[in-house]
């Protein structure tokens, strides 16, 4: 079912655990669709340094978390943002067709943690002319 | 740190064909080719195959061997079980368990889109049904019940005696699809009053694409498929002799084995249960404990999805399913497992795992080590929790 790039991503999984203190963390998905992808985000004048991901789901949505975090390390979050499904299906050389819906939500956690960045971005500045 | 074997955990898919099913069948592809409606010789010994394939499927549930209709498998005998009884019956509604097969499930749908009126009975969180809310639905009239003997994934065996009464006094027929459970659960269709069944090979250590429909004389039922006048003109059709012969065989070794199988069978499955509970923590037993499949073991695994448990599984040689295995992509969240009231997470993280003839203590031993190891693996890679199971 799956290619030899998704299986050997799933089994060795590079990007899996957590940044404590992260600069931004995104979450997408639900219990019920079966898919929960959260992303941590080390950003450092504008360039992610480091990414780490938790999912909860199937292949699909390990491996997809997974390629997405080695995806943006080294970018700029303008970089970052740009990255879209089917790149993320390129990188994975193709999902099953009932499985695309994982490298959609692996492009929607990106950029939800980078929202969680320009969010905590915002707080810290507010604080700050206080 | 056991070496890497081949354990199949996944029978209650499909068996591997028996051996001496298979020698018993060979014949019939080379030699004996003949067809039951030819009157030479060579068609007379195909008759008699199927005359005495016919006797030992009527035997397992105490049958007449008239009362015996060979089809293509369980799935060809629900459908025409349904449509044929709906299109005989002045009154044109029908009523089955939440948690059918796909084969029932699916062909309702269609009676539905028919004009035709379905109620479904409400199960437990084991997955028993709910004799309140039959009684219930059979105060209204409807010609026909339907609920499994014992269910595909999660193994829960139903109270048939009980159920086929209730249909019997209020003058409902009672079908019952029994894939699962021939080979381990006793039925009698005369001491039970049920006027139907169906039946499969490949379940059964038999060959793929066979299986009958057990239907009580005198019951009002269309025919299914027309043309020759093969099954008394009710399924038309050659007769696929070969299959019938490893059906009949297959049945004759469930009766003659099946005591010694299920009893060791069930030991095991027991003794994988403990297993699981004592060595994972937060895993969820699906099912009832005791009114069981004897080869059933279901699990959910809290915080994990049930895909990639199977995948890393099938890396280390050991096939099991997850839940919705059975399923089409309309019923791809487990229906049975939605109908229990199992919550949404654990419904992602269930696995199926069902025992057969072949598997040893050292299969059940080799699964556990590596199931404790996946488990922690991929809950190492999850964002939720184990212990509360709240719904993100």
């Amino acid at each position: 079912m799956y290619n030899e790039v998704v299986m050997s991503r799933f089994q060795n999984p590079r990007n899996a655990g957590i940044i404590t203190n992260a600069d931004g963390v995104g979450q997408v998905g639900n219990v019920r669709s079966g898919d929960i992808m959260k992303m941590y985000l080390r950003i450092e004048k504008g360039v992610i340094t480091n990414a780490k991901f938790k999912t909860f789901g199937g292949v699909s949505a390990i491996v997809a978390t997974d390629v997405a975090c080695d995806m943006i390390k080294g970018r700029t979050i303008d970089e970052a943002l740009k990255i879209t499904n089917q790149d993320v299906l390129k990188e994975l050389s193709g999902l099953p067709e009932m499985k695309t819906h994982c490298s959609v939500l692996a492009q929607e956690v990106i950029a939800d943690a980078i929202k969680d960045y320009h969010k905590k971005l915002e707080k810290e500045n507010n604080k700050k002319k206080k | 740190m056991a070496q890497n074997r081949d354990v199949y955990l996944d029978n209650a898919a499909t068996t591997y064909c028996n051996g001496e099913v298979f020698f018993a069948m060979q014949p019939y592809f080379i030699s004996n080719f003949g067809t039951p409606d030819s009157l030479h010789q060579i068609g007379i010994d195909a008759g008699q195959a199927i005359d005495n394939a016919r006797a030992s499927v009527a035997k397992i549930i105490n049958a007449d061997p008239e009362e015996i209709y060979f089809t293509s498998g369980a799935t060809e005998a629900n459908n025409w079980v349904l449509k044929g009884i709906v299109e005989a019956a002045s009154v044109k509604r029908v009523i089955v368990s939440e948690i059918e097969h796909p084969s029932i499930i699916e062909t309702t749908r269609w009676l539905v889109a028919n004009g035709v009126e379905v109620d479904y009975i409400k199960v437990d969180e084991n997955g028993i049904i709910s004799i309140p809310d039959l009684l219930a639905k059979l105060a209204k009239p409807a010609c026909l019940v339907s609920v499994m003997t014992a269910n595909h994934e999660v193994g829960t065996v139903q109270y048939i005696n009980t159920i086929a009464n209730i249909c019997a006094q209020n003058n409902v027929y009672f079908h019952t699809d029994a894939t699962q459970a021939l080979d381990s659960v006793h039925i009698d269709v005369k001491e039970m009053e049920i006027t139907a069944l169906s039946l499969s090979g490949h379940k059964i250590y038999g060959p793929k694409g066979v299986g009958a429909l057990y239907i009580k004389k005198g019951t009002r039922i269309a025919a299914f498929m027309h043309g020759g006048h093969q099954e008394h003109g009710y399924r038309a059709g050659t007769y696929n002799v070969p299959a019938i012969v490893g059906l009949g065989k297959a049945i004759e070794i469930c009766m003659r084995d099946n005591g010694i199988n299920n009893a060791r069978i069930k030991q095991l499955r027991d003794y994988f249960i403990k297993e699981v509970e004592n060595k994972i923590p937060a895993v969820k037993l699906n099912g009832h404990r005791t009114q069981r499949l004897a080869n059933n073991v279901n699990f959910s695994f809290q915080a994990i999805e049930g895909e990639s448990i199977t995948t890393l599984l099938a890396l280390q040689g050991i096939c099991a399913s997850t839940g919705s295995a059975s399923s089409n992509e309309w019923l791809s969240r487990s229906h049975v497992l939605q109908a229990m009231g199992v919550s949404d997470e654990m419904i992602n993280g269930s696995v199926r795992f069902t025992l057969g003839r072949s598997t040893t203590k050292e299969d059940i031993d080799y699964t556990v080590e590596h199931l404790i190891t996946i488990v922690h693996r991929l809950r190492a890679m999850s964002p939720l929790k184990i212990g509360g199971t709240k719904n993100v």
